[in-house]
């Protein structure tokens, strides 16, 4: 029976795909002709889809944890001594397995869009799902096509797996793609709503309130997964670094960059009924970064840790679906977008025009980085020489840019919609600015006891982003009874977009900090050297060797003692260098002394011979703020999805549409 | 009526500026920070500029790597088996430097055609070889096999 695990995984994964072609083309033509029985195929397939594609994912699952070496794919990636929970997170180490998991999440999101979509307008919903269900045939037949994770080496079968790779042994390689993976794919869902939309022809309030909850979701998963991505780069890769502008980091930022404006443009178009096209185009734009993310990732062309695969049919293969997408709905955008388009007025002081701003600096934001991170790949693909584009290049354009967004950004939440008197903005702001401007211009003295402009700079968009808020938070709640109940009285959305901009405050603080003030030193150390680095002494008391479960290590044992503080607070610091055995692979494991105003980094470099070691030691201020900044955005994006206004109006549409649907099925 | 589209116009004009500004200055970041690949060969020969950050790259000369006994310098040869560029460095070299195998640097020319690094890239993976590396071995006659047999047996072409 055991034996036999892959094949079911397989035939789960052949199903999954016929159901895929069916949830695609019944609904979509059902819609098209108003058929409600060819509609009717949505909900059952998109239902199947996820239960088999569980069904696959689980067989591989137990392939990895039970050592099944004769399936190609368990034997490249995993080895018998591999911990069970790494045996486990294996599954997506590697291309077919990660594509599976993208396929598997894709059935999700478009299960869940199947089950909390009941007051939807039944054709809606089955365009909808049509739509999702032609991406997910396009990835399973990609999957099954070019990336067969159940392919099988029998009767050959390896004694024991080659290992997965060290460096995605550990904890952020168990969190950080799922989470990226549905932020990613969760786009699709917003993006099946605006092809239906351009569809239908029905682009009104009610439908971007049903978009903007999956939007928030998607954003916000996608947020914390970029954050763990930054988190896991940092303690693992041994540099202290946590933003390396690297085209696969850039590939996640892309869709983040461009959801970030869809969720501004929604509102406006919620809110004004304006911006409506362009909302449109915007959730194309997102998804199409997204599977741009997956092509720049999978196929091979970029060569990182991500990069698994090397066939170029692969690469052709997502580059073709890429192109399929992006071109079918551009055209269907330029077919039909002028008939769902409606201009609204509004004077150039209003909030209608600052998020006309936010929108336009996020997208020249996103083109930026876009260039910067293909523009190597076109001129390589041209013939015309190897180029890589460094940091400075995104450092140069993205930096100013954000201070730029931050600027406007302090103005937004407070600003009135379709105008706003230019006197009345001054009056309720400038204080705010004064004081962040005050503060952010001593605070670089009384911290480090040297006035510096970029942290001044970098310090003054965050409070003036902090203290606008509160002005606004202030002015909000004003009530006659007590402060109390006007807090309360604010919407969950209003809140969302409080945490949401306050995360990012939180982020830049951290930014500017950490990259202004970090210490580095690469020192020389044997037993019983010291290194004293700002006021904080580090003693190497030994060095001695241990076994891990599938590694050798050299462990460094560090005395780590601050200025004018006794033994008693010492603590002991522990970086190792490991060997992993499969793999014959060095590994650095770094020492971390987390803490909310610094964290402590001890690397281990490389034996120097003689007894002595090349150690790696930071002083990182602020680097948590960076990813507390990333968490307090993603839980804004998703305290403003339980606002009451998505599912009030969506249950009292449901009792009306449902009827008037039920009446017209029934004449039809 | 008219006011709208005069608001329409100004609303264009804005874009089209911002848009131009915004081209111009990443056409001007992308010039001045771009790193060119140049292989051993081209370096030998003078193509490569001094003192501009460059890109280089070829597989680390066995017995080439010389470390200081007291700091952390560092000096070791890139070759792509027709010329050699000696390479100084200070610093933690990455846990997959190993000599025979594949390197890029990054890092300025001195006049005496040594370049000084200011980051070394060594990939995490066995079998990887940077793309231009193995294009800049090619050009010189070298096919994948033929490196990574040499790299195993520990010959010297």
């Amino acid at each position: 029976m055991i034996e036999m695990i892959p094949e079911v995984g397989h035939y789960a994964l052949i199903i999954a795909l016929l159901m895929a072609a069916v949830q695609a083309v019944m609904p979509l033509a059902g819609a098209a002709t108003r058929r409600p029985l060819w509609m009717a195929y949505a909900w059952p397939m998109a239902t199947g889809q996820f239960l088999f594609l569980l069904l696959a994912y689980g067989c591989l699952t137990a392939s990895y944890l039970l050592d099944d070496f004769s399936v190609i794919n368990v034997a490249n990636n995993a080895n018998s001594m591999l911990p069970w929970y790494y045996k486990f997170s294996a599954v997506w180490g590697n291309h077919e397995g990660s594509v599976l998991l993208w396929s598997l999440i894709l059935s999700a999101w478009t299960y869940a869009v199947s089950r909390f979509s009941r007051g939807l307008p039944p054709d809606m919903v089955a365009r909808v799902l049509g739509v999702m269900g032609l991406v997910s045939l396009g990835f399973l037949a990609f999957v099954l096509f070019t990336s067969n994770p159940f392919d099988r080496s029998l009767p050959d079968v390896p004694m024991d797996g080659a290992d997965l790779n060290p460096l995605l042994q550990d904890f952020g390689l168990i969190v950080h793609p799922p989470m990226l993976y549905t932020g990613y794919v969760g786009f699709s869902v917003v993006f099946a709503f605006a092809i239906a939309a351009l569809l239908s022809g029905r682009l009104d309030a009610a439908w971007t309130r049903w978009v903007r909850p999956w939007t928030n979701i998607a954003w916000a998963f996608l947020t914390v997964g970029i954050a763990l991505g930054s988190w896991w780069a940092y303690y693992e890769l041994g540099w202290g670094g946590w933003w390396f502008w690297d085209p696969v980091e850039n590939a996640s930022l892309l869709p983040w960059l461009a959801g970030t404006a869809l969720i501004h443009s929604l509102a406006v178009t919620e809110k004004r009924g304006t911006f409506k096209s362009w909302t449109v185009l915007l959730a194309i734009m997102t998804f199409s970064l997204s599977l741009l993310g997956t092509f720049l990732v999978r196929s091979g062309v970029l060569t990182s840790v991500h990069a698994f695969a090397n066939d170029p049919a692969r690469g052709l293969f997502v580059l073709v679906l890429l192109g399929i997408t992006v071109g079918a709905s551009l055209l269907l955008f330029a077919l039909r977008a002028p008939r769902v388009s409606r201009p609204g007025a509004f004077t150039w002081l209003s909030r209608d025009a600052l998020l006309l701003v936010n929108n336009i600096l996020l997208v020249v934001m996103t083109v930026t980085v876009l260039l910067g991170t293909i523009y190597p790949l076109i001129l390589d693909a041209m013939k015309l020489g190897k180029i890589s584009v460094g940091p400075p290049y995104f450092n140069a354009l993205f930096v100013p840019l954000t201070v730029i967004l931050c600027i406007f950004m302090g103005l937004g939440p407070v600003a009135r919609w379709k105008r706003m008197a230019g006197r009345e903005l001054l009056a309720r702001l400038w204080l705010s600015g004064l004081v962040a401007l005050l503060i952010a211009a001593v605070l670089p003295l009384v911290y480090h006891g040297e006035w510096d402009l970029k942290v001044s700079i970098g310090l003054a968009i965050a409070l003036w982003l902090v203290l606008s808020l509160m002005r606004d938070l202030w002015d909000k709640s004003a009530r006659s009874d007590s402060r109390w109940t006007g807090m309360k009285a604010l919407t969950p959305a209003y809140w969302g977009m409080v945490l949401g901009h306050l995360g990012l405050a939180v982020t830049i603080i951290g930014v500017t900090l950490v990259s202004n003030y970090s210490v580095e030193r690469n020192v020389r150390m044997a037993e019983g050297d010291s290194v004293d680095i700002s006021g904080i002494h580090f003693t190497m008391s030994h060095l001695e060797e241990r076994r891990g479960p599938n590694y050798i290590a050299e462990v460094a044992t560090v005395q780590v003692r601050r200025d004018g503080e006794n033994s008693a607070t010492s603590f002991v610091m522990t970086p190792e260098k490991r060997l992993y055995i499969a793999r014959g692979m060095p590994m650095t494991q770094v020492a971390l002394r987390p803490g909310l105003f610094h964290d402590l980094y001890v690397a281990m470099g490389e034996d120097l011979g003689d007894g002595s070691w090349a150690l790696r030691i930071q002083i990182k201020p602020f680097v948590r703020w960076l990813w507390l900044g990333a968490l307090l955005m993603a839980a804004g994006g998703l305290i403003a999805v339980v606002d009451r206004r998505y599912r009030r109006k969506l249950a009292d549409r449901q009792a009306q549409t449902d009827i008037a649907q039920v009446r017209e099925e029934a004449t039809v | 009526m008219r006011a709208k589209r005069r608001n329409r116009l100004l609303l264009i004009v804005g874009l089209v500026a911002l848009c131009g500004v915004a081209i111009g200055l990443t056409l001007y970041a992308l010039r001045s920070n771009i790193n060119l690949f140049f292989s051993p060969v081209q370096i030998a020969s003078g193509e490569a500029p001094v003192e501009r950050q460059i890109r280089a790259g070829g597989m680390v000369k066995k017995g080439s790597v010389e470390r200081s006994s007291e700091g952390l310098q560092v000096s070791f040869v890139i070759t792509d088996y027709v010329d050699d560029v000696t390479v100084h460095y200070s610093g933690i070299l990455p846990d997959l430097f190993r000599e025979g195998q594949g390197v890029v640097v990054v890092g300025k020319l001195n006049d005496k055609q040594e370049l000084n690094a200011d980051q070394v890239l060594a990939k995490h993976d066995e079998n990887y070889m940077p793309p231009e590396v193995a294009e800049a071995l090619k050009r010189s006659g070298y096919e994948p096999e033929d490196y990574k047999k040499m790299a195993t047996s520990g010959e010297a072409p």
